[in-house]
């Protein structure tokens, strides 16, 4: 085992930027993919039928295939296809549809939004409907049962198995090393193509996402003992129960 | 140009074929070994050794913990360098050619049994107790409490996590296209590279994953079913 190649301060470099998109991109997604959840989720509960027709086929889609098909159809599939539009490589956005970080942003996203959807529909309906009455007879707008009563005592049901998804994000991240993104992996890649090291830097990373994984557990577990009426989780490692990846 | 890419794709309809063919093998193989392990591994789990304990939570732990992926990867190297090993142990000199398929059978196999292991052991502790014990009563073997009683009572409530585990297998087999060994999605992505119709190509890649894992779901709502009868029905939401 060599690990001399850690004092090299070039090395250092790529593994500090890979640690930072890493968490970056894990920050990104988690936000907008829970966004989108509650949205899918809605669409299909309360949504008009076309609306939660497609919400319904976007979920069964994303669930069904591999998230490194999906990864490389936006990259190389739709990326090519946006890249043959007039006009486009001189807009704005140009940037944006460059940077395979904007790719890997978009299928997590949509990842995240048709698991934890699910998740999140299940939870909505198991809501008893006499919470929502009591909201309404209140004087409450729909709005703001659904902000202060519906969706807050929904997120009580599910909100382990949603931290869950979380933490099946943080271990799918390193997929986008197959785009050319530099997160963790790459870095290791990079490495290794350099040093001729085959096991060392590939050790170093997953003792990295051991740590990761293990910090994520803990900083969920807090925000759940902190949100109000959620059962404390016994076991410790819950991620443990399921899993969902590829 | 839409024509060009209509012709590739027909071009490479055997190929393409041909690697879900591949992928289904060592999503089966795979699954058949990864079965066995996670039985193994929960045996160990609920041993009365704590030392077997140990060694199954470190296993599934472990391999949980840490990204398929990256998994996949070192096992990769781990396992063919092992293999060569091993074939130089045994006499074989030379140049020893490491099989691919076998590689990715184990790799995959590896992964699955680790959560296959608390699956089962989720499934065995939900047996009642009285159940093991009545068959102890009579005398029963380990063995034959095991296949008469054990294996039954815990496989309705296994299945679930084993469906769960069939699908996300068949979604992982897509990872052993980064080490490259030419299943589904290496071929795909080879097709892809050569006619440049990526858009195409990767599309019809999801749509034959998609038909997998849609099957897949019919089949083991039957089986599910059947291993569920005379059991009082699930609470659907």
């Amino acid at each position: 085992m060599d690990f001399s190649w850690l004092s090299d301060p070039f090395y250092q470099e790529y593994l500090v930027e890979g640690l930072i998109n890493t968490l970056w991109l894990l920050l990104v997604s988690a936000v907008a993919g829970l966004i989108l959840a509650v949205a899918m989720a809605m669409a299909r509960i309360k949504g008009p039928r076309p609306l939660a027709w497609l919400a319904t086929g976007v979920t069964a889609v994303i669930r069904g295939t591999p998230l490194l098909v999906q990864l490389f159809f936006f990259y190389y599939g739709v990326g090519r296809l946006l890249e043959g539009i007039p006009g486009i490589q001189d807009s704005i956005f140009w940037g944006l549809l460059r940077d395979p970080f904007f790719y890997a942003t978009l299928t997590f996203t949509l990842s995240v939004g048709a698991y934890s959807g699910e998740i999140l529909r299940g939870a909505l309906l198991n809501v008893p409907p006499g919470e929502r009455e009591a909201g309404r007879a209140y004087g409450f707008h729909p709005w703001q049962v659904f902000v202060h009563l519906w969706l807050p005592r929904a997120v009580q049901l599910c909100l382990p198995t949603l931290t869950g998804e979380m933490i099946l994000l943080l271990k799918s991240i390193p997929l986008v090393s197959t785009i050319a993104m530099m997160d963790l992996l790459q870095a290791a890649n990079i490495i290794r193509d350099e040093t001729f090291l085959t096991y060392e830097p590939l050790l170093l990373i997953a003792a990295i996402y051991l740590l990761l994984t293990l910090i994520l557990t803990l900083v969920l577990q807090q925000l759940e003992r902190h949100f109000p009426g959620v059962q404390p989780q016994r076991r410790r490692f819950r991620w443990w129960a399921q899993a969902r990846h590829g | 140009m839409s024509i060009a890419s209509q012709e590739g794709l027909v071009d490479w309809a055997g190929p393409i074929l041909e690697g879900a063919l591949t992928t289904l093998e060592i999503a089966l193989l795979a699954y058949a070994i990864g079965v066995l392990l996670g039985l193994v591994g929960a045996a160990c789990r609920l041993s009365r050794q704590a030392w077997l304990r140990g060694i199954g939570a470190g296993y599934s732990t472990g391999v949980r913990a840490v990204p398929e992926l990256l998994l996949i990867i070192l096992l990769y190297y781990a396992g063919s360098q092992a293999l060569t090993a091993a074939a130089h142990a045994l006499g074989l000199s030379g140049q020893v050619a490491i099989n691919g398929f076998v590689t990715a059978v184990g790799v995959l196999a590896f992964v699955q049994g680790a959560y296959m292991t608390e699956v089962f052991r989720g499934a065995i502790s939900a047996i009642p107790r009285g159940q093991l014990e009545a068959a102890d009563a009579f005398g029963f073997s380990p063995w034959a409490r095991f296949r008469r009683v054990t294996l039954p009572a815990m496989l309705p409530n296994a299945l679930p996590g084993m469906s769960n585990l069939w699908l996300i297998l068949i979604k992982d087999t897509a990872l052993i296209s980064v080490i490259g060994y030419s299943e589904l999605f290496f071929t795909v992505q080879q097709a892809a590279a050569s006619t440049r119709a990526h858009f195409l190509f990767y599309a019809a890649a999801g749509a034959l994953y998609l038909a997998m894992t849609l099957t897949s779901n019919w089949l083991f709502a039957v089986v599910e079913r059947r291993a569920r009868r005379g059991l009082p029905q699930l609470q659907e939401h």
